[in-house]
């Protein structure tokens, strides 16, 4: 996602709320935004104080979750079928159905 | 009751799983209408399980209650959640259930929490509230606590939480019952409905020390399932448990009894600590210098990975969906609109900005190097310390609705439990007194202690050695 072409300045802590819902795939409401805002707004003028720190020759964690090896590259049982659809809000023919993707020529 | 006194009445044949459920379901239909600590239970799956169970096993016939977003077959799984309040019965069961099951336990009980484990007062479930059992005005903390309200209210003997910022440690704390946090990968995250998936560990809520090591052995070791998970032995958590501590080294550091630690924390925690160094602790004075910059890391890390993680309930294979969307991507936002609260919509929307392009570096990739900086802090301290003892939480249990309109406020306190996850570090609370605010009321103190890395065994028997100084 690229939300760049209205960047904020970094030292004015503000967010879009409305357009990051909107990326967030979150239709908010106008009250829920009028809430969100300076809500919002306070949590990242308090992340930003990360932005002061000094950071001489600190490389990002990569290993702190310490991966463990791949397992094979083989194929596993699964849950079957009828598990995987037990709790499909909508389904069909052993499918789950959803409103169409590809609109009408 | 401990999970090792109901074990020995087991084996003596004083009692039987059957009647301790029967027992329990009445305790939970006399207190947990004012409590609030279960979203359900089913009694008659538990009678099934218990007149199959072997009594002989570990935690043979034992009722475990486990929070509401481990996935337990059969059993409903809200994530304290209207998105998966209809639409989602577990198709299976999650590791540790696998495991607590193979071991002979009963799950019984699912435990109220903030939605998707979002939050530190249990305020924020869809569903109900919980009241903590020493006062119900205040809140039994959070995530997990209905888990740790349950236990401290005798309507669970024991409860798996899990712990992404502090989410069993500081309920506990509140409540006055044993909370552990294992090292990361030390426990299986499979069938745990993810949060933040680098921070979040399954853990015990209990009554002892002792229980919580039985259930840790029970529920610890590699997990080909999740690929975060430590291939390395798990070892008797229960061998060294009662060799106490001294000649232990333990560090305390200065950034953690700074200003803002109500009184009566700071004086419960420094006794135990003097009391320690009499039994022989070596007490060593440390520095964890970017302890200042957790909470900022914190919710720059959680709220990116929740937002990718919860970009799955979109109303598609299970949960909520919006009865009449115009097409597929107005069938996405109705749904998570329709059924997300405001604590998740709020983290959803941050993560979403931190993550997005312009910004990751500035936000995320920095907050990444941050972290490294933390967990060496931790690597260093660890390089003289065996132990590293501190405060759970800044104060005692606030008032309910005390901080709803703030939630800032509530994420600066989770101060001294959040650093452990960013390091991976095992943690655990345990009571070590209690404090009023006015005099009236007696809330519970936790303390907190921290080990290295797979450090559990030494963690458990530093918490021993203060857990029979309470009792003394």
């Amino acid at each position: 996602m690229d939300i760049s072409s209205n960047l904020p300045q970094m030292s004015h802590a503000h967010i879009d709320v409305r357009y990051v819902a909107k990326l967030a795939r979150l239709d908010l409401t106008e009250p829920e935004i009028a809430v969100f805002q300076p809500q919002l707004n306070a949590i990242i003028s308090h992340v930003e104080s990360l932005s002061a720190i000094n950071l001489p020759g600190a490389t990002a964690a990569t290993d702190t979750t310490r991966l463990s090896p791949m397992r094979d590259d083989k194929p596993h049982p699964s849950l079957p079928p009828e598990a995987v659809l037990l709790n499909a809000p909508d389904q069909a023919q052993s499918q789950i159905r959803v409103p169409k993707v590809v609109a009408d020529a | 009751m401990s999970l090792i006194t109901l074990r020995r009445q087991y084996l003596d044949g004083e009692t039987t799983p059957s009647e301790t459920l029967a027992k329990l379901a009445l305790e939970i239909a006399s207190r947990d209408p004012e409590t609030g600590a279960y979203l359900s239970h089913d009694l008659d799956l538990a009678l099934e399980a218990a007149a199959r169970t072997d009594v002989s096993k570990p935690l043979g016939g034992i009722p475990i209650a486990i929070k509401d977003n481990i996935n337990t077959l059969g059993q409903p799984c809200t994530c304290g959640s209207r998105f998966l309040e209809k639409n989602y019965t577990s198709p299976y069961d999650a590791t540790v259930i696998r495991k607590l099951k193979e071991a002979g336990a009963i799950p019984f009980g699912r435990m109220n929490m903030d939605e998707f484990a979002m939050g530190s007062a249990t305020e924020n479930s869809a569903f109900q509230i919980t009241r903590n059992p020493h006062d119900h005005t205040r809140i039994p903390g959070g995530s997990s606590g209905g888990s740790a309200a349950a236990v401290a209210d005798g309507t669970a003997f024991a409860a798996l939480g899990s712990d992404t910022g502090g989410s069993i440690r500081q309920p506990a704390s509140h409540c006055g019952v044993v909370g552990l946090k294992p090292t990361y990968g030390r426990v299986s995250r499979y069938g745990l409905v993810a949060f933040a998936s680098s921070l979040d560990q399954i853990g015990p809520l209990t009554r002892t020390v002792e229980d919580a090591a039985l259930i840790l052995q029970a529920v610890a070791g590699h997990d080909p399932l999740d690929s975060t998970s430590l291939d390395a032995a798990v070892p008797d958590y229960s061998a060294e448990i009662n060799l106490g501590v001294k000649g232990v080294r333990i560090g305390i550091p200065q950034e953690y009894f700074g200003a803002g630690i109500h009184p009566g924390v700071r004086e419960n925690v420094e006794h135990r600590i003097k009391q320690l160094e009499d039994l022989g602790a070596v007490i060593v004075p440390i520095s964890l210098p970017h302890t200042e910059h957790a909470v900022a890391t914190y919710y720059v890390i959680a709220p990116a990975e929740a937002s990718s993680n919860l970009s799955r309930f979109d109303g598609i294979r299970y949960g909520n969906r919006a009865p009449n969307p115009a097409d597929i991507t107005d069938l996405y936002h109705q749904s998570r609109e329709l059924s997300f609260g405001p604590e998740v919509k709020r983290r959803i929307i941050l993560g979403t900005y931190v993550l997005s392009s312009g910004y990751y570096d500035a936000y995320y990739t920095r907050a990444q190097k941050i972290r490294d900086l933390i967990k060496h802090d931790f690597k260093r301290a660890f390089d003289t310390v065996d132990a590293i003892l501190s405060p759970v939480a800044p104060t005692p249990a606030r008032k309910l609705g005390s901080c709803a309109e703030d939630p800032l406020q509530d994420y600066l306190a989770d101060i001294f439990t959040i650093p452990a996850n960013l390091a991976g570090i095992p943690a655990m609370s345990v009571p070590c007194g209690t404090t009023s605010f006015d005099g009236s009321d007696k809330l519970p103190v936790g303390i907190q202690i921290l080990a290295p890395h797979l450090g559990e065994a030494m963690m458990l028997r530093v918490a021993k050695s203060i857990e029979d100084l309470s009792l003394s």
